[in-house]
């Protein structure tokens, strides 16, 4: 069965972010004057075969830790769902 | 046990790694022998030395040093670490051995978001291990660095830990050897340029001390640290068995 994984990588709060910073202060000069803060991150797509749910959730969780997100600066958070219906080429959205 | 021959050092060549003819560059010119090893080899083959240069690792796509750790060669790299050899990681290859797990902490982008291409001053504060020992603590050296994402970051523990442990080994400093703001290029937290590990064998540091090996690139005081290690592996015993 396919999954679609979507997870997204961002600094650890309390990390200095200059691009997020850099982001917020062209945000504000465009006159969103409101802007206190931008964090930058990261959003990775990912598609695989697994057959159940658990095993789906376990095998994100471990793409996570061995390689997706650096935990000395990093948090990964991600959403999971089932791709029924599949596109014939197997496209991501 | 002395050693005779010429030290063997090993220069790890990853897809998009730059700064590795320059280490065999200066080599070279010091009559050592040297060999390029492409990331996919298993073993190092005779070593002295390895020698992680700097570039851009299979692109630095997800993070700098991300994907490398799993290169084949990084096994017999990370074998030899722990055997006690001497390893340097240079720029990129300080964040590969971040990101292997060889050094803590991890190298962010450049607080400014800059690429920073520059002469920088280095203060010396612990003169220990193979690539540092024959340095004194103080001492002032001059590298250039090359990097986009060099902004040392562990937690506060981790630092205070390396600080007490003497692996601080080298300081972004000004001219007169102050570590401060102002002689910070990349934001790095309490300007550390360079740590060592906890047994003082593997070196990292985002500064190249293989572009400052000749007068004629604007300075030599790069030639410093390889002749720290041939002086350190004379006086290793070990060294000599590892070469077996």
């Amino acid at each position: 069965m396919r999954w679609l994984a979507e997870v997204r990588v961002t600094l650890r709060p309390g990390i200095a972010d200059p691009q997020g910073e850099t982001i917020a202060s062209g945000l504000r000069s465009l006159g969103y004057e409101t802007v206190t803060e931008v964090r930058a991150g990261k959003l990775l797509r990912i598609a695989f075969e697994i057959d159940d749910a658990a095993s789906a959730e376990a095998a994100v969780e471990e793409m996570c830790r061995r390689l997706l997100a650096n935990p000395v600066m990093e948090t990964a958070t991600w959403e999971l769902r089932a791709d029924e219906q599949q596109d014939a080429d197997g496209a991501l959205p | 046990m002395t050693i005779a021959a010429a030290p063997r050092i090993v220069v790890v060549v990853f897809p998009g790694t730059w700064s590795e003819r320059d280490f065999v560059d200066v080599a070279d010119a010091l009559g050592w022998q040297a060999r390029l090893a492409w990331h996919t080899e298993a073993d190092l083959g005779p070593a002295d030395a390895v020698v992680l240069p700097g570039g851009f690792a299979h692109g630095d796509h997800l993070r700098t040093g991300a994907l490398a750790r799993f290169s084949p060669i990084m096994a017999a790299v990370e074998a030899f670490a722990r055997a006690g050899g001497p390893v340097l990681g240079s720029c990129n290859g300080f964040q590969v051995l971040t990101e292997a797990g060889l050094l803590p902490g991890a190298l962010l982008r450049n607080d400014h978001l800059e690429f920073r291409c520059d002469w920088q001053w280095l203060r010396c504060d612990d003169a220990v291990g193979p690539w540092l020992g024959g340095l004194e603590a103080g001492d002032l050296i001059r590298l250039p660095i090359s990097h986009g994402e060099g902004r040392y970051f562990a937690d506060e523990a981790t630092l205070d830990q390396l600080e007490s442990s003497h692996r601080v080994v080298l300081r972004y400093a000004d001219p007169s050897g102050a570590v401060t703001a102002a002689g910070n290029p990349n934001g790095s937290l309490r300007g550390i340029a360079g740590i060592v590990n906890e047994r003082g064998n593997v070196l990292g540091l985002m500064p190249h001390p293989e572009r400052a090996s000749d007068p004629e690139l604007g300075g030599d005081d790069g030639l410093r640290l390889f002749a720290s290690l041939e002086r350190w592996l004379q006086e290793q015993p070990a060294a000599a068995e590892r070469r077996l």
